[in-house]
């Protein structure tokens, strides 16, 4: 009785921390932007004065396209260091950044337009504020996930033993592949539903 | 599985001279779970004290009609600064505080999974704190005399806006609490993870101590909870420095989706401060009745079911703003659920203790209490879930008699009961019996006196947060009573304080394990030491000491 009992503590194995610990920031991360969401879509055609969102907004495709790619990248990116070819993974890595970045730089344009061309701030109308406060909490979480990125660029082009962090960036990119989908939805609420 | 007991030669250690800088770094600078829930749970005490002052200043205001101790204005800010401090600075702590305090020790543990998150959580919290109260000082920015938050606890719009909330009282509600919240959230994400990834050989799901699942599906609620008040504090910050319109019903922004929000979050908070409560009394009850708890996966499972629940009651706050007569019935029908199993915890409690050898010490005093009490505050509870009833005493001094025997006759209690019953594992002395009935009996008698003529005055129409009365209403007799109360309170907790604080310089050696218990803390050295346990435990059943201490007999046999 004991022996077996012992054989069966033996294989006493329970699920990483680090695994948890991100898939519960996960999820209190989702709670916090289903109230962001929620509050869009109760204001969707609530403004009393222009513009609305149909006169100003254009939709994001190139954006939208390279930002759910880096997820793609970043799943290569990790591939290449599973199987220890770094200078793979430099390229991947670098290519999510990239494709990060560029995401930022449209964002930054399409505001520019909506404030100076179309006269529409967080103070403007409801759709100004739920539009800057949605896509405004999106993006300051794309930026967070772009500095942690350049973070392991900057180490492993400095000579880093990067391949030993392979569960740290594993981490990262479960957390890019969270922002992205959150993209998903603000995509279809701004500019599907909400237009 | 003598491991759980080896009694290793400890290496005499060399006392250094007391020197109060190193042992101030030693605290400030510590990860050590115990230390952290230690300090948790004094800012707790030390918070409740300071918002219990408030309530008595408010008391004695509410004790004679025409009443003139403060004038309103520093009324609202009592009674803002009494709710605010009291849920987010006294009950969140404890949550955290107790969870980190024995949920390692209970699953057989050495720290938990995150030991800096651990720290990070308890001082941005602290700080927190300091910020709501700072506000005192910079309510009104430098210019101004300064005044604290006068907006209520869950401080609806458009009261608010910048229009009817000048200077910057409100700013440090919102931030205050949203530090706070941080703190929180990740203390609670530290627990689940703990409790998860961090068990010892054995101790699967089924096995560990009820304490550890109760604060387990708590955690889980604070992580779901919180981030929406946090949301909805963000959104109120846009509105009051860029000029958003969230809540700005003047371009078509709702004041009633701020209530919403709060109460998406507010409802499940109000589980999750009387979670702990629960976790308490499974651990307490069958220690001091000598028998296992009665239905066990029963118990899991209504926690689990509140905790579900809890998540769709949350406009029963908001009966009376005029929603659809379907968002009605809903609220009512969800919110009479929660009885259910709410129900199934008091009989199985109930059902622990008969047929037991009852040992009617300190803390089982104050858990026979609480069931008592807390059985009227449900009652009180599912009078007020009812639509058309709630319409009558909505905003009422009822619902100020019914959450106060909830949070102070149910949760305070139970508190209580805890404190008494962990003390000597945590200072390796005993408390002083005869104080502490003392101290329960005037309590008792003191939130008795206090909070019953609540429900009274209720019906007979008095509103909360009203600064004074006219004499000829009727209220005098009921707010008098109310009062008197204090004069049973405020010795019992002075008599608490002093046997906490006396005992644990000079209170008798209590031993590791005074109150023969069976879950792993007692398992350990009191206080255990910074490893907690000199070799990981190996545990068989729920009640791993119970195995040790009858070999004979052991509860794996029959789990």
């Amino acid at each position: 009785m004991d022996a077996v009992l012992a054989e069966k503590q033996a294989e006493w194995t329970l699920p990483d921390r680090g695994t948890m610990g991100v898939i519960f920031l996960i999820v209190t991360e989702t709670a916090l932007f289903t109230i962001f969401v929620v509050a869009y879509v109760v204001y969707i055609g609530k403004s009393l004065t222009g513009p609305y969102p149909k006169d100003v907004l254009d939709l994001p495709i190139l954006a939208s396209i390279c930002l759910l790619s880096s997820s793609v990248t970043i799943v290569f990116a990790e591939n290449s260091l599973k199987k220890h070819r770094i200078g793979m993974f430099k390229l991947w890595w670098l290519a999510t950044i990239l494709l990060g970045l560029e995401f930022l730089v449209s964002t930054g344009m399409e505001w520019h337009k909506l404030i100076y061309q179309d006269n529409l701030t967080v103070s403007t109308n409801l759709f100004g504020t739920t539009f800057y406060s949605l896509v405004g909490l999106h993006a300051s979480h794309v930026i967070v996930g772009m500095a942690f990125l350049m973070l392991v660029m900057f180490v492993s082009l400095f000579g880093f033993p990067i391949e030993t962090q392979e569960r740290r960036v594993k981490f990262l990119s479960w957390y890019w592949h969270f922002v992205d989908a959150v993209w998903i939805v603000v995509f279809t609420v701004v500019y599907v539903i909400g237009r | 599985m003598s491991s759980i007991h080896s009694e290793l030669e400890r290496p005499p250690v060399e006392e250094a001279r007391f020197s109060f800088s190193i042992h101030l770094y030693d605290w400030i600078s510590t990860v050590d779970h115990k230390r952290l829930g230690l300090m948790y749970i004094v800012t707790a005490l030390i918070f409740l004290v300071v918002a219990g002052l408030m309530a008595t200043v408010i008391r004695l205001q509410l004790a004679f009609p025409n009443g003139h101790v403060v004038d309103p204005d520093t009324f609202n800010r009592l009674f803002t600064m009494h709710g605010t401090t009291m849920v987010f600075l006294v009950g969140m702590p404890f949550v955290a505080g107790l969870s980190n305090y024995l949920v390692p020790l209970m699953i057989g543990a050495r720290d938990m999974a995150f030991p800096r998150m651990n720290a990070f959580g308890f001082w941005i919290f602290l700080f927190g704190g300091f910020l709501l109260y700072f506000s005192y000082i910079g309510g009104s920015g430098l210019s101004g005399a300064g005044s604290a938050p006068d907006v209520g606890w869950f401080a609806y719009a458009p009261l608010t806006s910048r229009a009817f909330s000048r200077g910057a009282s409100t700013d440090y509600w919102i931030l205050g609490i949203l530090v706070a919240g941080i703190g929180s959230i990740a203390s609670a994400i530290n627990v689940i993870v703990t409790t998860l990834s961090m068990r010892c050989k054995g101790m699967t799901l089924a096995r560990m101590p009820m304490f550890v699942w109760v604060m387990l599906i708590d955690s889980w609620l604070i992580i779901i909870a919180l981030p929406p008040l946090s949301a909805a504090q963000i959104m109120l910050l846009i509105d009051r420095f860029l000029g958003g319109n969230f809540f700005n019903t003047q371009s078509g922004g709702s004041a009633v989706l701020w209530q919403h929000f709060f109460w998406i979050f507010g409802h499940p908070e109000v589980y999750i401060l009387i979670f702990p409560a629960f976790a308490i009394l499974s651990e307490v009850i069958p220690i001091f009745s000598r028998k296992p708890i009665f239905g066990r996966p029963a118990m899991v499972g209504a926690v689990a079911a509140i905790g579900f629940i809890s998540l769709g009651v949350w406009a029963h706050h908001m009966f009376a703003v005029g929603m659809t007569s379907w968002s009605n019935t809903f609220f009512t029908a969800s919110t009479m659920l929660v009885g259910i199993p709410t129900g199934i915890k008091i009989f199985n409690w109930t059902a622990t203790m008969y047929g037991g050898k009852l040992r009617m010490d300190t803390p089982m005093l104050f858990c026979c209490a609480f069931l008592f009490q807390f059985l009227i505050a449900g009652l009180t509870g599912i009078m007020l879930a009812t639509g058309p009833f709630d319409w009558q005493l909505h905003d009422s001094y009822f619902v100020v008699g019914h959450f106060h025997f909830t949070l102070v006759a149910g949760l305070v209690f139970a508190l209580f009961a805890g404190m008494y019953y962990w003390f000597p594992k945590v200072s390796g002395r005993m408390y002083n019996e005869t104080l502490g009935k003392w101290h329960f009996w005037l309590f008792t008698l003191g939130v008795e006196l206090t909070f019953v003529p609540m429900h009274f005055l209720g019906f007979l129409g008095m509103p909360r947060r009203i600064y004074t009365y006219a004499p000829d209403r009727g209220w005098d007799f009921w707010n008098l009573l109310a009062t008197s109360g204090l004069l049973f309170q405020l010795p019992g907790i002075l008599i608490f304080v002093w046997n906490i604080v006396f005992s644990a310089i000079k209170g008798k050696p209590s031993g590791d394990d005074p109150w023969d218990a069976w879950t792993l803390e007692w398992a350990t050295t009191s206080p255990p030491p910074e490893y907690n346990f000199e070799t990981l435990p190996e545990v068989r059943s729920s009640r791993p000491l119970w195995d040790l201490k009858n070999p004979n007999d052991p509860d794996w046999r029959y789990e």
